[in-house]
């Protein structure tokens, strides 16, 4: 496997220790992970030709954050596809790498919805979009949208809460050993089960964290990332899509995951049996579900079984996820979790996740998010990671 | 639930006058394409099946089934929010109302009805049908 060519490589992953910043802006986050992320690369802020954002970004998005960061870059893109961007962005700076567009390529995400006074109980209809006077009147959220998710894969599968529980008890069981984590209690079936209902069938530990922070990569092409004195880090596999809402075809138990997942892995001549680690996007305990089903993890309407009784705890079960305790405990960026689940595939690639959680000998790791709503219209993109 | 959730005004545009206008009347009407023979959800002047510009209200009978639904509890007061299957096919997204979220099935037929939102424009909702 490590004789397969990559076209770009991960060289730098940062994440930001804050999990609330009342007293720094947006920008100033921004700034602060490109530096942790250079730092971990060992590179320098003039290595950098290629700038890549997303909605979370302020002002004009690169425009307004590659002056801020005085960066002189060649090449630039903002793509939002919602809390997964940064997953399609790292595929996005690997495409622009091998046309030569770049060298060296800074991905940066930072937001303060903690601070902020965000909730998932709040509406979230944006205005001006084509949809809003069409579902704004009704109150969908995030989490009601979830819940509406949830409840059609209990009904079309008979999947239950004590299996989307055990989701959330694995995430816990790796928080623990992480101290940025906002929740770093071990937690149990019955805990998830006794927390209030926020909106059927999703209880209060059903649902991620809202914290304030960010996050960095940088992507290199391989000859720069092989001078560079660290494990190697290969993107070997990206995938991508929109889900739309269908025109009215609505499927709620099917995710673009099915399509961004088969993309990566024919990509990358990989089987989802071969995957040593994989982080999964987790705005809710349905959201990974659906994701490793679609993914090919299981087969669709086994994934209640598939998660139940430890199977996603590393050194318990047979896929170890999200093992610096993920969306659901640890953290989750200006409501854009994408970036994390990069960050943390690196750590297990380069064998630096905490020793507790550290997947031995883990050369090839998967990163899967969605953004958006899964109940209308979403982003999914799916990137395969191999240690060189 | 003794109280009611008062929806905010959907606002109105080219996309939805004509729709709103049916609302006021009782009707509800759906974008149907003349080109392609589909009806699609959410209503637009483009059809989303063919991209022909030729397309037109048509009238619904109203009536459905619940596709899936969740209510929001830790609001005062709840709603339930839900996607309604039509009999005529397409799935929209709406509120149901007249149940406690206990009193919710998936497959349920419902049957629509308008309520006014915080403006005085009127919105499909959706209650117990038969």
């Amino acid at each position: 496997m490590s004789s397969r060519q990559a076209k770009a490589c991960i060289v730098g992953a940062f994440e930001h220790p804050t999990r609330k910043a009342p007293d720094k802006t947006v920008a100033q986050l921004h700034a602060e992970c490109a530096a942790g992320a250079l730092a971990d690369a060992g590179l320098s802020k003039s290595d950098i030709d290629g700038y890549f954002c997303s909605g979370d970004a302020p002002g004009m998005g690169p425009t307004s954050m590659i002056d801020y960061l005085n960066l002189t870059v060649r090449h630039t893109e903002s793509t939002d596809l919602g809390g997964t961007s940064y997953i399609s962005l790292v595929g996005h700076a690997r495409d622009a790498i091998a046309a030569g567009r770049c060298h060296v390529a800074l991905i940066t995400l930072a937001g303060r919805p903690r601070s902020e006074g965000s909730s998932g109980t709040a509406p979230r209809t944006r205005a001006g979009t084509p949809e809003a006077p069409w579902e704004g009147p009704y109150g969908i959220t995030t989490v009601n949208g979830y819940g509406m998710v949830a409840n059609r894969h209990m009904h079309e599968f008979g999947t239950t809460s004590q299996q989307l529980a055990w989701i959330k008890v694995a995430a816990s069981h790796h928080a623990q050993h992480n101290p940025h984590a906002m929740l770093r209690e071990v937690v149990t079936v019955r805990d998830v089960l006794d927390s209030p209902v926020i909106s059927d069938p999703l209880h209060r530990l059903d649902c991620c964290v809202v914290s304030d922070g960010g996050g960095a990569l940088i992507v290199a092409r391989p000859e720069i990332a092989r001078g560079l004195k660290r494990p190697v880090v290969k993107v070997i596999g990206a995938g991508e899509t929109v889900r739309s809402a269908r025109a009215g075809d609505v499927d709620l138990t099917t995710t673009g995951a099915a399509v961004s997942g088969a993309a990566a892995f024919a990509e990358a001549g990989v089987k989802p049996a071969d995957i040593q680690y994989a982080s999964v996007y987790d705005s809710f305990t349905i959201t990974v579900l659906l994701q490793l089903e679609d993914l090919g993890f299981c087969q669709k309407g086994e994934g209640g079984r598939f998660v139940a009784d430890g199977n996603l705890i590393s050194g318990v079960g047979r896929l170890p996820f999200n093992t610096d305790g993920g969306g659901l405990c640890n953290n989750h960026p200006a409501n854009r979790g994408g970036i994390t689940k990069v960050i943390e595939a690196v750590r297990q690639l380069r064998g630096e996740a905490h020793p507790a959680v550290q997947v031995k000998g883990c050369a090839l790791a998967l990163a899967q998010g969605t953004g958006g709503n899964l109940a209308t219209r979403h982003g999914s993109s799916t990137l395969i990671l191999e240690r060189e | 639930m003794s109280k009611t959730r008062v929806m905010p005004s959907p606002g109105s545009g080219p996309d939805n006058e004509a729709f709103l206008a049916g609302a006021r009347e009782g009707r509800l009407l759906l974008r149907h394409c003349d080109d392609c023979g589909k009806t699609h959800w959410y209503p637009r002047a483009v059809c989303p099946h063919c991209l022909s510009s030729n397309t037109q209200w048509k009238p619904a009978s109203g009536r459905g089934t619940v596709y899936s639904h969740s209510t929001m509890q830790r609001v005062e007061p709840p709603y339930t929010l839900a996607y309604v299957t039509l009999d005529e096919g397409p799935t929209l997204l709406t509120n149901l109302v007249d149940a406690g979220p206990e009193g919710w099935r998936i497959g349920m037929p419902v049957q629509v009805r308008f309520v006014p939102t915080d403006d005085g424009t009127p919105m499909p909702v959706f209650a117990p049908g038969t």
